[in-house]
């Protein structure tokens, strides 16, 4: 017990217990904390029904800032013409309903279940011609050339979204999101309609067939299998990361391994 | 070292050593060199090994970038690619960047000495910094280590050339884009910038000659360069002897350690493979600039996130945090936006280079010193080194501005008027924060060699005090902790001399009796105690 | 320093000349303060014990045959894994096999070298610190004398400083011999000219979209659209495309007629069809992030902002001027040209810009 005491007025002795305690903090939290509850549920809706089950959804969650008929008001766009695609990569990848009003309405856990989307895209499509939700065939990684998505990916969408799709800033808070993880469809609807601020690539400047060359280039990367062929790859983020990396692990390791060799070997007796 | 020759005095085998060493030194005259080195003495302390992982990395990233060499081919003729990488069948890239990808995925093993050799270079640039500073916070560069001082700067300096050289030779679209802001950086330069933009590409950007020379530079002219001052700088150690901390037998006049033969020669041989393993074994599971996603270098393409190396950051930085000013007068335009940070980006350096210099001038103090100092016994200093690594880190911050964005969900403005303000502000901070921790610390000593240790036990004296019991310092201990120089501070001369005649004093003058001041004066360090003062406490009223 | 007695702080700024060669004034056991010199040695286990010293043996030779182990793991990996098997390796995600098998071989193969040289060094070798003598650097006055002395005479034998034209001429020799090397230098790269001026637009030629290769028309590119084009005629087998394409690049929006707040921006366009640079002006970059609801484009390099609804004005950031904006029509067949290469040069500026 004379040992702690002494070592309690160890200069590191401070550091010590503040790293216990934010340990114990986080650990706590951790163990504690709510989990999100998924929340989702299907209703089946009859073909017919669709656009007025759409109505009745979009005046209950979205005429508020849209308006009644979609006309749009100070408080969010006209969604007159934007068609299904646009309601569909919208609501399906959560960014819709807004939750907060920000620089940008971020990707988070959808609110609607699919039949809900289809039914909210339905009647956003009933308001005016617009690009309808792709099929499947239009935008399956295995339909695309993978060195011809790179090469388009790297002229159209790198800037923003980085090499391999890991996101990038955007000015005042903006920023381009990360495309891990994100459904081939809505990749492809995002190119196809230009969500909030992103640019959109019609079929015209970047044809259907391109679209889906770089969803294929995207999967081959960025998918889940994406193979790191040299190791962990520390985020994809490039040079801040491996610098850091070097700098603490790299480094950081050959200190420690430094203190090591040049410590004096534990003697006999202690004094 | 040439010792190594006689390091056999094993008995089965000492007759046949014993004729190699003979026949050495009969033509190489070893013994001599031998008798003075071979139980030379080294002090252990982990800060002095950061050296050691310079140079051991040094020489890993040499051992493979001359296999690199092998199987590299510095062209920048295009080439549709067929190689092994799938992903990148029929796209058009240089021979560089082939070659790259064949490294990558034909050769077996080419990858790990690809990655070996970058995380190399990243620790090699990485341990000079941490290096320099412990020089710096230790006082190790005074006399009459000073030009050794800068011979390592200067190995810094080279060692971010060389590793910046490096990093565009594959011709990625991420190094690519280096180069091009290199061209556009030279270009700012007044006057000379388009000649010698024109002359370093061959033309106009990116031509197809830059890939070649910058591989000349990176594999012969830097390298060359750096192995001639690493060799006069180890030289130096050597001669110089290496500095130690203070403690009981330690003096200025010795250094106190191991002999090269055998313990430091196992300890610094060993670490040599322990830099190494570790360095491999980071190489073998951590990826580093996975060149065959970032594509290949193409003018009209870009991606965000494009960072230089580390070291190159604090420079990215000064240039994002630059605001836009361009001047045009008389037909000629000086784009300040980047010429400034470029000016910025050789001050900072020299600052630090120039540091020694500086102080050696303030203290006119001539002598030889071999005494590491603790930082904290050179407030002054350590407060500006501290500044020092703020501004830079304040740079760094600007160079991964569109990170750090994203990820802590800032806005990439508000960052950047942050390092615009900060800048200026937080050096100033840190350096006032940085010296009263000093005094602090400084007080905290004296206190210890005045009143001795708090032990934590409390003791309650007959009258109902309560006291802790303090423990005096071990001799050694008490050495230790006041055998530092501490400086007087200069004072401004009488502002006439004996005959009443004015005395005219220059503005350096008055200006060095002000820093002295601001250095050594009664506010600015805290007079170590003195026996007197011990003495008169301990015979005096006891522990308190 | 232990130089200056402890016991006086010195008044003097600096400690008196004689300390500082070394003179110490070896202070006497009864001051409380003095340098007690190196502590005595302390063995460790392994210098008392045997058994501890057999541990420690057993322990490095362990490491060292470790490492052989590892080396035959290497090789046995080089051999064993392709080099294109990709797998699956807690905790790094989808490796090359091959890979991170060498790397880790050859890590442990080298580290334990170390480790068991370091361990032996530690624990077996002796561990008496020794203290070495250090001598001054700077010589004594006898060799300092003695070496100018040698100088001098030498100076004197050669006469350098008596034969004044010997020694003028052979300066001046030595100063004019390295311009061969800096002429040499010429024939680096051709003399700037205009060659930063000018960029393959030219009157008539077409706008290419570069994903389809096609020739644009104005209903190709829609509100809140963002295409890149290049100029007809540029291929991209040409030898020299990069360096063409570095100054060529273009991107095209449409901005509404109305939102358009640079008349002249406008004029240069087709209905809100804008046709501007997508080389950035400070040092190159293409700028090309484009925001459709602000008509922000941001530099991904250095964050230079430009506000193409307003004449590509800048922003925000570092750059010092707007981007160039390519004037364009619609020809007879309802492509989109250009009506002549850039009226200022593009990309960073340079001394000769003007």
């Amino acid at each position: 017990m004379k040992k702690l005491s002494a070592r309690r007025r160890h200069p590191l002795a401070a550091l010590v217990v503040l790293l216990i305690a934010l340990a114990a903090t986080g650990g706590l939290y951790a163990t504690f904390a709510p989990a999100d509850k998924a929340q989702a549920q299907g209703e089946s809706t009859s073909q017919q029904d669709k656009i007025e089950t759409g109505k009745k959804l979009f005046t209950v969650g979205c005429a508020s800032c849209h308006g009644t008929g979609g006309q749009g008001t100070t408080d969010g766009p006209q969604l007159v013409g934007v068609g299904a695609a646009a309601v569909d990569f919208q609501v399906g990848s959560g960014r819709m309903p807004l939750q907060q009003p920000g620089a940008q309405a971020p990707r988070k856990p959808r609110v609607y279940s699919d039949d809900e989307i289809e039914a909210l895209a339905a009647y956003v499509a009933s308001l005016g011609p617009g690009p309808a939700v792709p099929e499947s065939a239009a935008y399956a990684p295995s339909g695309g050339d993978v060195a011809r998505g790179g090469d388009l990916f790297r002229t159209n969408c790198a800037q923003c979204h980085n090499f391999t799709g890991k996101g990038g800033a955007l000015t005042d808070g903006k920023f381009a999101p990360p495309l891990d993880g994100v459904a081939p469809k809505h990749i492809y609807e995002a190119m196809q309609t230009g969500p909030q601020n992103m640019p959109a690539f019609p079929d015209k400047s970047l044809s259907s067939q391109d679209k889906q060359d770089i969803i294929a280039f995207l999967d081959e990367v960025n998918g889940d299998e994406a193979p790191s062929e040299g190791g962990f790859d520390l985020g994809g983020l490039g040079p801040v990361a491996e610098g850091l990396f070097g700098w603490i692990f790299g480094l950081g390791a050959l200190v420690v391994v430094a203190v090591w060799v040049a410590a004096h070997t534990a003697k006999a007796k202690k004094s | 070292m040439s010792t190594t020759t006689t390091t056999s005095t094993r008995r089965g085998k000492a007759p046949a050593g014993e004729k190699i060493a003979d026949w050495a030194d009969g033509r190489l005259g070893i013994y001599g060199l031998a008798k003075a080195n071979m139980r030379k003495i080294f002090p252990d302390h982990w800060s002095f090994m950061l050296g050691e992982i310079c140079l051991y990395s040094f020489i890993i990233v040499i051992l493979t970038g001359v296999y690199l060499t092998l199987f590299f081919h510095p062209s920048m003729a295009e080439v549709e690619y067929t190689g092994a990488y799938a992903p990148m069948h029929g796209v058009r890239m240089t021979e560089a960047y082939a070659s790259t990808l064949d490294i990558s995925f034909s050769t077996r093993g080419g990858l790990l000495v690809r990655q070996i050799h970058h995380w190399g270079a990243l620790i090699f640039v990485a341990g000079m910094a941490l290096h320099m500073l412990r020089v710096f916070f230790t006082g190790a560069f005074r006399k009459p280590r000073e030009l050794n001082w800068l011979f390592g700067f200067l190995l810094l300096v080279l060692g971010c050339v060389a590793g910046f050289t490096g990093y565009s030779l594959p011709d990625d679209l991420l190094s690519g884009t280096g180069v091009r802001f290199m061209e556009g950086a030279i270009l700012a330069v007044p006057i000379v910038g388009t000649y010698i933009a024109m002359f370093l590409y061959g033309g106009q950007f990116p031509g197809n000659d830059v890939i070649p020379r910058f591989f000349s530079i990176h594999v012969l002219l830097v390298p060359g360069i750096m192995l001639g001052l690493l060799v006069a700088h180890l030289i130096l150690v050597f001669y110089h002897k290496h500095t130690q901390f203070a403690g009981p037998g330690k003096t200025n006049n010795n250094v106190v350690g191991m002999p090269f033969l055998p313990v430091y020669m196992a300890k610094a041989g060993g670490f040599f493979f322990l830099v190494f393993g570790v360095i491999a074994i980071i190489a073998g599971t951590t990826s580093i600039n996975p060149v065959w996603v970032l594509g290949p270098y193409r003018p009209d393409q870009v991606s965000t996130g494009a960072q230089p190396d580390w070291y190159m950051g604090f420079s990215e930085g000064a240039i994002r945090a630059m605001p836009a000013w361009e001047w045009n007068f008389l037909g000629h335009t000086v784009n300040f936006g980047v010429f400034i940070p470029l000016v910025v980006v050789g001050i900072l350096p020299a600052l630090i280079a120039l540091y020694p210099f500086f102080e050696s001038w303030l203290t006119g103090d001539k002598r030889e010193h071999h005494m590491a100092e603790r930082p904290r016994n050179a407030p002054t200093r350590t407060a500006f080194g501290a500044a020092w690594i703020s501004a830079y880190f304040v740079l760094m911050i600007a160079g991964g501005n569109d990170l750090w964005a994203t990820h802590f969900h800032l806005s990439i403005n508000a960052i950047t008027w942050f390092v615009r303000v900060g800048l200026f502000v937080v050096p100033f901070l840190v350096f006032v924060f940085t010296k009263r921790v000093c005094l602090g610390l400084q007080r905290r000593d004296r206190d210890k060699v005045l009143h001795g240790r708090e032990t934590g036990i409390i003791k309650r004296l007959p009258h109902g005090e309560f006291i802790e019991v303090h423990e005096p310092l071990p001799q050694g201990e008490m050495h230790r902790l006041t055998s530092h120089d501490q400086y007087a501070a200069l004072e401004a001369g009488p502002s006439v001399d004996d005959n009443g005649v004015v005395r005219k004093q220059s503005l350096v003058e008055k200006l060095r009796v002000k820093m002295s001041q601001g250095y050594f004066g009664e506010e600015n360090q805290i007079p170590k105690p003195t026996v007197n003062e011990y003495e008169e406490i301990t015979s005096g009223h006891g522990h308190h | 320093m232990s130089s200056g007695s402890e016991n006086n702080m010195s008044p003097e700024h600096l400690p008196n000349e004689q300390d500082a060669e070394g003179t110490v004034a070896v202070p006497g056991a009864d001051h409380p303060f003095a340098d007690p010199g190196l502590p005595a040695h302390q063995p460790r286990k392994q210098d008392i014990d045997e058994k501890a010293a057999k541990r420690s043996e057993r322990v490095v030779a362990f490491l060292f045959l470790l490492s052989m182990l590892a080396t035959v793991g290497f090789i046995a990996s080089f051999v064993a894994f392709p080099v294109d098997d990709i797998r699956y390796v807690w905790p790094l995600g989808h490796v090359s096999i091959l890979h991170v098998m060498l790397g880790v071989t050859m890590g442990i193969a080298l580290f334990c070298i170390g480790a068991g040289a370091v361990h032996w060094a530690r624990t077996l070798m002796s561990d008496v610190e020794i203290a070495d003598e250090r001598h001054p650097i700077a010589a004594d006055e006898e060799t300092r004398s003695k070496v100018f002395a040698d100088f001098q005479q030498g100076a004197a034998e050669s006469g350098f400083g008596r034969r004044k034209l010997l020694r003028n001429t052979m300066f001046g020799a030595l100063a004019l011999v390295p311009l061969t090397g800096v002429v040499l230098l010429r024939d680096l790269g051709p003399l700037p000219e205009d060659k930063l001026r000018h960029t393959l637009w030219g009157k008539g030629k077409r706008l290419i979209n570069m994903n389809t290769n096609e020739p644009f028309k104005p209903e190709d590119i829609e509100t809140g659209s963002l295409s890149f084009a290049m100029p007809e005629g540029l291929e991209y087998e040409d030898h020299d495309f990069n360096t063409e394409i570095a100054k060529a690049a273009l991107m095209l929006v449409r901005i509404a007629p109305d939102e358009i707040k640079d008349q002249q921006s406008a004029d240069f366009g087709v209905d809100g069809v804008l046709a501007y640079s997508k080389i950035c002006t400070h040092v190159g970059c293409p700028v090309s992030l484009y925001e459709q609801q602000t008509h922000h484009v941001l530099c991904p390099c250095h964050q230079s902002t430009f506000d193409l609804s307003d004449g590509a004005r800048v922003i925000f950031g570092p750059a010092g001027h707007p981007l160039p904006q390519l004037r364009i029509d619609v020809d007879d067949e309802g492509y989109l040209t250009a009506l002549g290469d850039f009226e200022q040069p593009v990309g960073p500026s340079f001394w000769e810009r003007g």
